[in-house]
């Protein structure tokens, strides 16, 4: 069994959106980054089917710019096919269901598509079962589950799975696995042009402080009254 | 000119009719029901030879699960871009959208280059209108033409949500923690207030990170997106990704210790306190006027 997880690298925001003054990226001075929420799943669902921990990694290392969908397909897409020129076919491929920043829902299926593998998307479930794997995706009203031949994409969402969080010897571990850095690979066309972001405005909420520790009680239940729940 | 617009139940696809009507063009529909069991590829198929045939100007669909996965299966086929969860958008040459990132936390606007816009709808975004109704595909004529590879990936089964209880996204009052409860144990204080309340309890990511509570609690861009009559935040700074979560409530009350955590201006009603006081105190006001 081989395994391959995508992950994307995205600011790790607070409280509040600062953009950068050109007003086409987020203020990251200040900010750490982490991995997509969804895709830390991806990590661990792997490492746990594999239990022995991922072999080694590859790094598509952009410019920082802006990249859409279909860019972001493509370059993986192309180290994919490198990568099982030389070391043979995954197996199965994780992505998030989308990724916390951008949110553009569709790069997992591009990957699928160009490789003609069947995918299916925002699994909170995901089992190997011989030559295929059975997917389960909440739908609000309980689970649909597909079976998939593999091989195969899947795209999962959180809830997956508890990711554990790296210890000390596991990061050391990590650290001297190998790692291929792909650096600026090509960007193909953006279609998706992003022209500028925004932060949402509007009249927010005007906040009424209702007291301070335990003395707040009579006033928070006259409010609960109000508005009709008490 | 004519739009084509892929159909579910519920009112995100009729607040989609909405944006779709913005192109002043006929509208035609194929229902995500066309293929029984579902089958995305099948669904994305269909839209594909649709528009074609129909020399459709744009395809949309709400930015659901459903329509989000059958919409980037459509661009992915087509080597068209799709722009996901907007809230406006120009018809024009290039089309202008603006569009959700993180979880509606932040806006962009972006032009679409090719020659048949693909929008799914953020949910919420728009209201429901009055307007020309959407013309059915016949769906017959294009299940006949489906290939079987795009019945690889259907539905095989359906499995019954555990039963008991209102869910959280559909609960009118919702109390959740943060990282203020402190343990697992903890949350008995929230589990109370919320039992006089008839609410569901929630929770921040960094409860669900810590095991404190299961993923099925979380409110937040990853988690459940809900929108009570009342959402009561104890113990929670108010990050954007939790707040993408609870923005659709009517009321909030933020119950925090430091008076300038982001929830704190955030909601419509404050207590500055340490939750272990002021969560059982509210309880007990509560039992006082039964």
């Amino acid at each position: 069994m081989k395994i391959l997880v995508c992950v994307k690298r995205v600011p790790f925001t607070g409280g509040k959106m600062v953009l950068a003054p050109d007003r086409t990226a987020l203020e990251t001075r200040h900010l750490g980054f982490t991995i997509s929420p969804h895709e830390e799943c991806g990590v661990e669902e792997a490492v746990d089917a594999m239990a022995l921990g991922i072999d080694r990694a590859i790094h598509l290392k952009t410019d920082g710019s802006e990249w859409d969908g279909e860019a972001t397909a493509a370059a993986i897409v192309g180290a994919i096919r490198a990568d099982e020129e030389a070391s043979g076919p995954f197996d199965l491929i994780f992505a998030g269901n989308e990724s916390a920043d951008a949110g553009g829902y569709q790069v997992g299926l591009r990957v699928a598509y160009a490789l003609g593998r069947p995918c299916a998307t925002g699994l909170k479930g995901v089992k190997v079962e011989g030559s295929s794997v059975r997917c389960e995706q909440d739908t609000g009203t309980g689970r649909d589950v597909y079976v998939l031949p593999l091989p195969a994409v899947v795209t999962v969402k959180e809830g997956l799975n508890l990711p554990r969080y790296p210890s000390v010897p596991g990061r050391m571990r990590a650290a001297r696995k190998p790692m291929t850095t792909l650096n600026r690979p090509e960007r193909a066309e953006q279609n998706l042009r992003l022209v500028e972001l925004s932060v949402p405005g509007g009249p927010g909420r005007q906040t009424k402080l209702l007291g301070s520790g335990a003395s707040a009680a009579p006033a928070v239940v006259e409010t609960l009254k109000e508005i009709g729940v008490v | 000119m004519t739009v084509l617009v892929l159909m579910e139940d519920g009112d995100p696809s009729r607040q989609t009719l909405t944006l779709a009507r913005a192109w002043d063009g006929e509208l035609h529909a194929v229902g995500v029901d066309a293929v029984e069991p579902f089958a995305p590829d099948a669904l994305a198929a269909m839209l594909q030879r649709a528009a074609d045939d129909l020399g459709a100007a744009a395809v949309l669909a709400a930015g659901t699960d459903r329509g989000n996965d059958v919409m980037a299966r459509l661009a992915a086929r087509t080597g068209l871009p799709l722009a996901a969860n907007c809230i406006a958008a120009q018809p024009a040459d290039p089309v202008r959208v603006t569009r959700q990132r993180w979880g509606g936390s932040l806006l962009e606007t972006a032009t679409l280059h090719g020659s048949r816009p693909l929008l799914t709808v953020a949910p919420y975004s728009f209201r429901i209108t009055e307007g020309p109704e959407p013309i059915a595909v016949d769906a017959k004529k294009y299940i006949d033409m489906l290939d079987p590879r795009d019945r690889v990936v259907r539905v095989s089964e359906h499995i019954d949500p555990p039963g008991g209880g209102v869910s959280l996204a559909e609960a009118k009052v919702v109390v959740s923690g943060g990282r203020g409860v402190g343990s697992r144990e903890g949350f008995a204080i929230i589990e109370e207030l919320a039992g006089l309340l008839g609410a569901r309890v929630g929770c921040s990511r960094v409860v669900t990170s810590a095991g404190w509570r299961p993923h099925t609690d979380q409110v937040g861009q990853t988690g459940t997106k809900i929108s009570p009559e009342l959402y009561i935040a104890c113990g929670i700074s108010g990050a954007t990704q939790h707040m993408a979560g609870c923005k659709g409530a009517k009321k909030i009350l933020a119950i925090n210790a430091d008076p300038e955590a982001p929830i704190m201006s955030l909601a419509d009603y404050s207590v500055v306190g340490d939750l272990k006081e002021v969560v059982p105190a509210i309880s007990a006001e509560i039992r006082k006027h039964r």
